[in-house]
């Protein structure tokens, strides 16, 4: 039944039908600044209320074209994270791009597309629509990247985060390719069925670690995360932003569900490489940004050490493990827009800096914004009573209830290896030497988001303002 | 009323809101506003905990004013206090007002010392009186934060160093306690720390890795739980973080750290290892021992060898947790009696003593002993003082150290009498550093040139430390007003252990 497919994927055709049209606004349009300036709002706007049409729905798991689209609490769960994370970043980048001339409707549009693709990854029941969502999604993301073309470095980054990603479709597509051959399907719930008829066969085990390697590529978690730095480092900054959050909670929920709907029957084969995975992230994540200067790239590591963790939660291959990996993703989303808040306004004199040195005695310049980073940071590092602590709390539990004690140890031993470097910005902007400060001024929107994001940081101890539970529910909704 | 428990804790924290959000401007007048309201409030928390010492009964051994309310999935926020505990809220509301007093001459920053200060005050009261695993970790974590920005903010030269010091090496202790609460949940289906006390964990010997784990799952959840508890007391050999925190931390952050922080790794003893993991700890307690003495023979001749004073007292506070920990591990009552008593009297004695040793510093502003001599002449006030305190550091009969230490040395005696002896020999050491610092601070002619133009305690300094003199004296000669109270808890408490650890032991005759 078309009509009834048509229905379920409202959002996403509305979006897409969006896109369309604003494209040909900014095509036709004559005064190029202004218009682009409008569909950036517009597009933010139609991000918060789709986010919030989409979380209004009621609960219920509706498909679509034979399965290939799933329309589930946990689906729901990821697209609101990932529609406000996203409308946060372009509420945040307009300033940014009008300063350094990159003001153009191409930028909404192609975020638009980007997370067109991002909400169709969290949605898949088949291998080839999660292919499809994820193309969408990183073609868009390659040509953000490079979207400053007069810089060198923005240019590399986005060569770079090409070639590598298209490596990585690569893998997943092999992968894909190997699961079909050996299982005769693409889709998600017969998948299931096969392996619970006929078990792993060595092929199908082949083609599955190919689909993780893909996808680990997508969280940027180590062995597979070469390209982060680079690109974190050399993207605009809206756009480093942007990465660092609705395409991570849109790539760890794409791996949550292809690992627990198509192969819930093998948790013992995946848990193995998420395992591998997960601890090689949180400590290469921790160390390697002990030595680095720019907070771009510092962030680039913070990432990978958060993801690892939260893929800690997911290799514990239980319901449990997959709210922990919701709540993980959505606090670290919404730390994420905060920081970048701030990254976004270190300026002197009207020059963008990203030395983290810039920061020193910061707390004498700006005390508010520097205690709002300050407890952003903490909450990075993981310490109560901030809400980040919750998060590794969850991950956690989580593990030690499925076995991996061992694990969970050496994921917080890292955490303190990785507090570290968060502390030193602390330490720069509180009690760092004297230096040539930051002098940029931070207009409210940014102050709203700062703010606001360190702010849901301390209040959120008293009852994580629901999320705890909802992510619960949409787990449930993966698992059974 | 039925929430005092929340009210004493968290009136600090509405004191600092209140400074964060309604003290504007960094005037003279602001300035001054600021340690007003962070007096008031400290004090105000004070008022109310004797509304708590009031309402206590010591003679009911389980936990009093019990509050509880649903939190996160499966945590719930439950507060509650017995004997154990409630001198140590009591201590913790007593210090900080006296904290806030020698505090009066921060020129830098000082609103955000305060809001620093009040953060950590309600901080150090939840640790102490919170009945639910996480909520306990987060009050014992969370109190890192405030502490690192005192010592990197308002610190000596060395601040950074000594900041991250301070900081790193208590997290890493602290994180692998939170694994084995996750576990601890996990086995007893509960946080709640009441229940979490009747549990009796599995002790039955385990392999991990090959190895084999006598005492099972209570030794690994032990384990990790001393290495948290170990660095906060801190104990010897993982004591090298407190010197540093204390030289560089301002003197009210001394204080803060000496008289209540460390107390919370003696705290955990009592609360988590003891009556949850019986018999672990009865397998643990001659490397308990081992450790202690080791903890005060060596760092009393290292506290020997200082040259400046406050690394001093810090090596000292180090060597007197040591009689802490060992009359905790000697599992009598006696010994914990004088564990719990020593805690109370090293927070006024330490405390003072810190308090003294800024008192010069503001003077002079160093902290050298070489740079001091014939204060006497100067400044009788304060070797009256300084004398009186250095003397129930030594531990001399008439002053809480006195009663504190012979508690615990008797206690140890009656089961290890070689660590008895040990120990005994540390009393001894730590009045040879104790005298001779005196000595060369106070003693002799005054002949060196900056002295000169000393002035002796003024008005403010003399009311800061006169509470701390009438304590010290008074649980000297009075040691039952404190004994009365935590008499019957300990009582049980010991009760539990031997009933636990004499059915292990019947179980496995083995051993």
């Amino acid at each position: 039944m078309l009509s009834n497919d048509i229905s379920v994927i409202l959002p996403e055709l509305l979006l897409a039908v969006y896109a369309m049209a604003a494209l040909m606004v900014g095509v036709w349009s004559k005064k190029e600044e202004a218009v682009s300036g409008l569909i950036l709002w517009l597009t933010a706007l139609l991000f918060v209320g789709v986010g919030l049409w989409v979380g209004m729905t009621p609960a219920g798991t509706d498909t679509a074209f034979n399965e290939g689209f799933v329309n589930d609490g946990f689906a729901r769960f990821a697209k609101v994270v990932i529609l406000w994370g996203a409308a946060s970043i372009l509420f945040l980048s307009k300033e940014y791009l009008q300063k350094n001339n990159l003001l153009k409707y191409e930028f909404p549009v192609l975020i638009t597309m980007a997370t067109i693709g991002m909400m169709i990854m969290v949605s898949a029941g088949d291998l080839m629509s999660l292919y499809m969502g994820l193309e969408l999604q990183s073609l868009s993301l390659y040509v953000v990247a490079a979207f400053r073309r007069d810089s060198l470095r923005s240019t590399e980054a986005g060569l770079k985060y090409f070639v590598l990603g298209a490596l990585s479709s690569g893998l997943l597509l092999y992968g894909a390719s190997l699961v079909y051959g050996y299982t005769g399907t693409t889709v998600f719930s017969q998948i299931t069925t096969v392996v619970a008829d006929e078990g792993m066969s060595l092929g199908l085990l082949f083609g599955l670690v190919f689909l993780v390697s893909g996808m680990a590529f997508k969280v940027s978690a180590a062995p597979f995360h070469m390209w982060t730095p680079d690109v974190y480092e050399g993207s605009p900054t809206p756009v480093t932003g942007f990465f660092a959050t609705a395409p991570k909670m849109a790539a760890a929920a794409m791996m949550a569900r292809l690992l627990h709907d198509a192969f819930g029957n093998a948790i013992a084969d995946w848990q193995q490489i998420l395992i591998f995975l997960s601890f090689a992230s949180v400590f290469l994540g921790s160390i390697a940004a002990i030595g680095q200067s720019d907070i771009k790239r510092l962030m680039a590591y913070s990432s990978i050490a958060h993801m690892g963790f939260a893929l800690m939660g997911l290799a514990a291959g239980s319901e449990e493990g997959v709210q922990s990996l919701l709540i993980y993703m959505a606090i670290y989303v919404t730390t994420n827009v905060g920081v970048f808040a701030f990254i976004l306004n270190m300026e002197r004199d009207g020059q963008a800096i990203t030395d983290i040195k810039s920061l020193s005695m910061y707390s004498r310049v700006a005390p508010a914004r520097a205690f709002a980073l300050a407890v952003l940071m903490f909450s990075l590092a993981g310490l109560p009573p901030l809400v980040g602590f919750f998060a590794k709390f969850y991950v956690l539990t989580a593990a030690v209830n499925a076995g991996l004690t061992w694990l969970a140890i050496a994921g917080v031993i890292a955490s303190v290896i990785g507090a570290y470097y968060y502390l030193r910005i602390v330490f720069l902007m509180y009690f760092g030497e004297a230096g040539d400060a930051l002098n940029g001024k931070m207009s409210s929107l940014h102050w709203v988001f700062l703010g606001g994001s360190s702010g849901a940081m301390v209040l959120g101890i008293v009852n994580m303002f629901g999320v705890e539970t909802i992510a619960g529910m949409a787990a449930a909704t993966l698992l059974n | 009323m039925d929430n005092l428990l929340s009210i004493v804790t968290f009136l600090p924290l509405f004191g600092a809101i209140v400074l964060m959000f309604f003290l504007r401007g960094d005037d003279e007048m602001a300035v001054k506003n600021a340690k007003l309201l962070a007096l008031f409030a400290t004090v105000m928390t004070f008022v109310a905990s004797l509304f708590i010492l009031q309402g206590f009964d010591p003679s009911d051994t389980g936990f009093q004013m019990v509050e509880e309310a649903e939190w996160l999935g499966g945590l719930t926020y439950k507060m509650g206090v017995d004997g154990i505990s409630i001198l140590f809220v009591m201590l913790t509301t007593f210090i900080m007002p006296i904290v806030i007093g020698a505090s009066w001459k921060v020129e830098h920053r000082v609103k955000e010392y305060m809001i620093a200060f009040l953060l950590l005050e309600t901080l150090m009261i939840g640790v102490f009186l919170s009945l639910d695993l996480v909520l306990f970790y987060v009050f014992f974590e969370a109190g890192l934060i405030p502490m690192f920005l005192i010592i990197g903010i308002w610190g000596g030269q060395d601040k950074i160093y000594a900041a991250f010091k301070f900081f790193l090496y208590t997290l890493l202790g602290s994180v692998l306690m939170l694994i084995a609460m996750i576990a601890m949940w996990y086995d007893a289906g509960t946080t709640d720390i009441v229940k979490l006390l009747d549990h009796e964990f599995s002790s039955s010997t385990i392999s991990v890795l090959g190895l084999q784990i006598v005492g099972g799952a209570q030794t690994l959840m032990w384990l990790a739980f001393f290495a948290s508890f170990a660095v906060k007391m801190p104990m010897w050999p993982v004591h090298t973080w407190l010197p540093d925190a204390h030289v560089q931390a301002p003197t009210a952050g001394s204080v803060v750290l000496a008289a209540i922080l460390i107390k919370m790794g003696g705290y955990g003893f009592l609360r988590f290892s003891l009556p949850m993991f019986p018999v672990a700890s009865d397998i643990m307690q001659n490397f308990v021992f081992f450790l202690s003495v080791a903890a005060i023979i060596l760092t009393s001749l290292i506290a020997l060898a200082q040259t400046d004073m406050k690394k001093l007292i810090a090596y000292s506070s180090v060597a007197h947790m040591g009689f802490v920990t060992m009359g905790i591990f000697a599992f009598n009552q006696q010994g914990i009696d004088g564990a719990i008593f020593q805690m109370i009297s090293h927070g006024f004695i330490s405390g003072a003593l810190f308090l003294s040793v800024g008192i010069v510093y503001d003077r002079m502003h160093t902290r050298e002993i070489e740079a001091y001599g014939g204060l006497a002449v100067r400044m009788p006030v304060y070797a009256l003082i300084f004398m009186l305190f250095t003397m129930a550091n030594v531990g001399l009969p008439g002053t809480s150290g006195f009663i504190g230490e012979f508690l615990t040395l008797a206690a140890v005696f009656k089961v290890n009498t070689w660590v008895a002896f040990g120990a005994t020999s540390g009393v001894i050491l730590s009045a040879a550093y104790a005298l001779y610092l005196y000595r060369r601070v106070i003693f002799g002619d005054l002949i060196k040139e900056s002295l000169k133009g000393i002035t002796d305690m003024d008005a403010r300094e003399k009311l800061v430390i006169a509470p701390l003199v009438l304590f010290t004296l008074l649980l000297g000669v009075y040691p039952t007003l404190v004994l009365d109270i935590i008499g019957p808890s300990v009582e049980a408490l010991v009760h539990n252990f031997e009933t636990v650890v004499g059915a292990a032991e019947t179980a496995a005759p083995s051993h």
